[in-house]
């Protein structure tokens, strides 16, 4: 562990990427084969289960520190992180041992066969022995997403430094349903023919936003416009006799939209394919509220498969007949895909999304206008004669949203944030005129500057009414822009709606706190896009 | 029942036997002041009583005032209450502030700390009835290593930057910490530099005898290439601002207390944190009351609410003292004091 706390703290003491990456790449080349692999996997999302509850860490390290279960429960907003509040209280090691990062974590993934007293035997024995650093990172993999400033994508290409090995072949290597028990250091990283895995996807190839006007992008006729879907994004792999859908965050999907299996009826194996999942009405798709009740859900019962039928609306084909077609211009790529999926019945579970005809900027803006009618976030942008890359790059390919929806609310509730937001007031809630009353409606997190958000703390501090644990009750005074991507009923909420990716567009200085939006002003909004 | 030692006032701590305020926060006719920082030592005030040690400073920084001066340990007569100033620890000259009334015996700690820092006068305890003391870093995550290791790690930190054809850009408040960071650094390493605030306040030390290494002042004209491998002294305000541009591609630190928490480490965009704090830590916090003997304890300046509960389930009478800041945690943005 000694070895993987300096690769920490080197990473932790730089902001620069290229400081961390040689870091990293320094550790890949002289770490044993087992704590390489298991960095791979903690850096890619592969973590093991959690075996104990935070409320169970926090009891025993309580007890372990000497501290009422409260002290602690009251540090840990102010520090803003459960592991690294849990390393700061405990009394110093006992005494000192050094075990592999792969011990540890086998000894993690073993943990649920233990009983609960073996497991906090483990645990507190584990504090016992490690120094603050190694206690901090020991209860980070415990507790939750492990980040620590590393990306996917710097891990690899840190891991393509110390191997002298193609980058994007590498992330290629890296997708897919791999776990440190199921595979090697070898297997995975150094065998230069990996076994071929059917159902390895292709990484994505993400977009950049477009903030200005597409004018600076040059001619129109470099350039492909479709719909920007509201759905989730997949791959859809037809290999050998089989298929498997990907999800971005590379979760495999196969199980939780066995609709897509019919694909297979009408695609030769060989094709992989990239779209955008979305509940399908027979012509367009239906609200994202009626997809988001199959997300998360790993069996759908009959009656959710025919309300909420899903398609995959096809934007790119990066596999034909078993050859990658990667690099081959979208223009291509794109004929190919529409030769492929035109002819098809209308019951097939795979369409093209369709591409947008356009002369002019402005009359593709015009088109762009329209896209909340179309179900569709606003419109993507793709040169024609660029590869698919991996990542997110910039250059290539562009989202182009519609100018989201707003309304000016009013802070009511305040409460700390976490990580690098510690001791801020970062999260807030708000709320909108219902006669006199304020009815809550959302919460929003993000879009303020750092010393926007120090004026708001030191502002919360002294016109606090009353506190609810963490959450403080503050004068209802400041009015914000809050902006969303959409708006849909729920009926678990009091104010009787749901906003899409609310964020803080901009403190209303200017607005008194009395002229701030009604609950009718959002149920309008809601009659018209919900 | 007798009108209390200390009472809490909209202007502050004040005392009613003595008709004078203690570090108070609007203008008042008779002020003692505990040390220099800002928001304790502010401009306004009738009259100002404050150690010898600490008068330079605060006339430094406040111009023209009436300030009168004592010794540390001196006993003095005002109204009917007997007061007298003792070693706080927290920066040169810092005193607690003992109040005798008719026997009986308050006491302010201003900001203090218990580890001697090599620098300025160690915190000295007074037994008393009710003990007033801050708890910036009242709670239990806020424990600090010896300074020797810390000073360690700063040596250690210029070394290699400075091997590195780099300078080293550390930000420290200009009153007290910078001093104490000063008297740490070794100066084999290299020459060390220091911004305007920094500078001004160590002639101000250095002329009251104060121990300090030698300095170069940066000025608009100074040669940065002439001083390969310098650390620079500057207030945290003054790092990643146009001032620090003239250092190009240096390493920078913080040091402070709150560096103990990775979030605010994080948040201040340093390349490094050193726990370093001119306050009491947690263990040092329960040492200093124990040390009073006092049985009333009043929580000011810090995590007030939390620390006045624990004192509670430990045996104390403790209270929360109310103050202009809100009382607590307002300082994990740094304020000057809040080191």
């Amino acid at each position: 562990m000694k070895a993987f706390a300096a690769l920490f703290t080197a990473v932790d003491q730089s902001t620069k990427t290229t400081v961390k990456t040689a870091a990293l790449a320094e550790y890949f080349r002289t770490a044993p084969d087992e704590d390489r692999l298991w960095t791979i996997a903690l850096f890619s999302g592969r973590r093991p289960k959690r075996a104990v509850t935070t409320t169970q860490l926090r009891e025993w390290a309580a007890e372990r520190a000497g501290l009422p279960l409260w002290l602690l429960e009251e540090s840990y907003p102010i520090v803003g992180d459960l592991a690294e509040t849990i390393a700061l209280l405990l009394p110093p090691a006992t005494r000192e041992a050094d075990h592999s990062l792969a011990s540890w974590l086998e000894a993690l993934a073993d943990m649920p066969k233990r009983d609960l007293e073996a497991r906090k035997a483990f645990i507190l024995d584990a504090w016992d022995q490690l120094d603050e650093t190694g206690r901090f990172l020991f209860n980070k993999l415990i507790t939750g997403g492990f980040r620590i400033g590393v990306s996917r994508k710097l891990m690899t290409r840190a891991l393509a430094q110390a191997t002298g090995q193609d980058e994007a072949a590498l992330a290629l290597r890296l997708m897919g349903d791999w776990t440190p028990q199921s595979t090697s250091w070898h297997a995975l990283v150094e065998s230069p023919d990996p076994e071929e895995n059917e159902s390895r996807p292709y990484p994505f190839y993400l977009a950049y936003q477009l903030d200005d006007g597409p004018e600076s992008l040059g001619p129109t006729e470099d350039w492909l416009a479709e719909w920007k879907w509201d759905g989730i994004r997949g791959q859809l792999i037809l290999r050998g006799g089989s298929h498997h859908v990907w999800s971005r965050g590379e979760e495999l999907m196969t199980d939780r939209f066995p609709e897509l299996a019919r694909a297979a009826d009408f695609i030769a194996p060989g094709h992989v394919f990239d779209g955008e999942i979305v509940a399908w009405d027979g012509t367009q798709p239906l609200p994202f509220n009626t997809l988001q009740q199959r997300i998360g859900r790993k069996t759908v019962p009959k009656k959710l498969l025919k309300e909420a039928p899903v398609i995959l609306l096809a934007y790119d084909l990066l596999e034909a007949d078993g050859q990658d077609l990667r690099d081959t211009p979208l223009a291509q790529r794109r004929a190919r895909l529409d030769a492929l999926l035109s002819d098809l019945p209308p019951d097939a579970p795979i369409r093209p999304s369709p591409r947008l005809g356009f002369d002019t900027w402005e009359g593709l803006a015009e088109t762009r206008a329209t896209a909340r009618e179309r179900r569709a976030e606003g419109l993507m942008l793709k040169r024609l004669g660029a590869p698919y890359l991996a990542g997110r790059k910039k250059g290539d390919w562009w989202k182009w949203k519609l100018d989201p929806l707003s309304v000016d609310a009013v802070m009511i509730y305040a409460q700390q944030g976490h990580g690098r937001r510690a001791n801020l007031f970062t999260d807030f809630t708000f709320a909108a005129w219902n006669g006199n009353d304020l009815v809550p409606f959302t919460k929003a997190y993000s879009g303020l500057t750092d010393a926007e958000f120090n004026k708001i703390t030191a502002w919360v501090r002294r016109n606090t009414l009353q506190r609810f644990g963490p959450v403080r009750q503050v004068k209802p005074e400041l009015v914000f822009e809050i902006a969303f991507e959409g708006i849909q009923p729920s009926p678990r909420h009091k104010s009787g709606l749901a906003l899409r990716f609310p964020r803080m567009a901009r403190w209303r200085h200017d607005k008194p706190v009395q002229e701030a939006n009604t609950l009718a002003d959002l149920q309008a909004l809601l009659a018209a896009y919900g | 029942m007798t009108e209390p030692v200390l009472i809490f006032t909209e202007r502050g701590i004040y005392c009613p036997a003595g008709d004078f305020h203690i570090d108070p926060w609007r203008p008042v006719a008779r002020a003692l002041i505990t040390h220099g920082h800002s928001d304790h030592a502010r401009p306004g005030h009738g009259a100002y009583l404050s150690t010898e040690a600490a008068a330079p400073v605060i006339r430094h920084r406040l111009g023209e005032i009436t300030l009168e001066t004592i010794r540390f340990d001196e006993r003095r007569q005002i109204g009917r209450a007997t007061v007298s100033f003792h070693p706080a620890g927290h920066i040169p000259g810092s005193a607690q502030i003992r109040v005798e009334v008719g026997g009986e015996v308050w006491v302010v700690s201003g900001d203090y700390k218990l580890a001697a820092d090599g620098l300025c006068e160690t915190f000295e305890p007074v037994r008393c009835h009710a003990f007033i003391t801050e708890c910036t870093f009242g709670l239990p995550v806020f424990t600090w290593r010896p300074q020797q290791e810390i000073a360690a790690e700063i040596n250690d930190w210029w070394a290699r930057t400075a091997a590195e054809g780099r300078h080293c850009l550390l930000g420290a408040y200009s009153l007290g910490k910078a001093q104490r960071l000063l008297a740490l650094l070794d100066p084999e390493i290299g020459p060390i530099l220091t911004h305007g605030a920094v500078e001004n306040t160590n002639a101000v030390l250095r002329a009251q005898g104060y121990a300090l290494p030698d300095t170069h002042h940066v000025t608009p004209d100074l040669d940065v290439k002439a001083h390969p491998g310098a650390l620079v002294i500057a207030p945290p305000s003054a790092l990643g601002s146009t001032w620090a541009r003239r250092f190009g591609r240096a390493s920078t630190g913080m040091a402070s207390g709150w560096m103990r928490m990775r979030g605010v480490r994080r948040r201040r965009g340093a390349d490094r944190g050193f726990v370093l704090s001119d306050h009491a830590d947690w263990p040092e916090l329960h040492e200093a009351i124990r040390q009073t003997g006092a049985e009333r304890i009043f929580a000011t300046h810090g995590y007030t609410e939390i620390f006045a509960r624990w004192l509670n389930t430990q045996g104390y009478q403790a209270e929360v003292v109310p103050t202009e800041f809100g009382g607590e945690d307002d300082a994990a943005e740094g304020t000057e004091d809040a080191a």
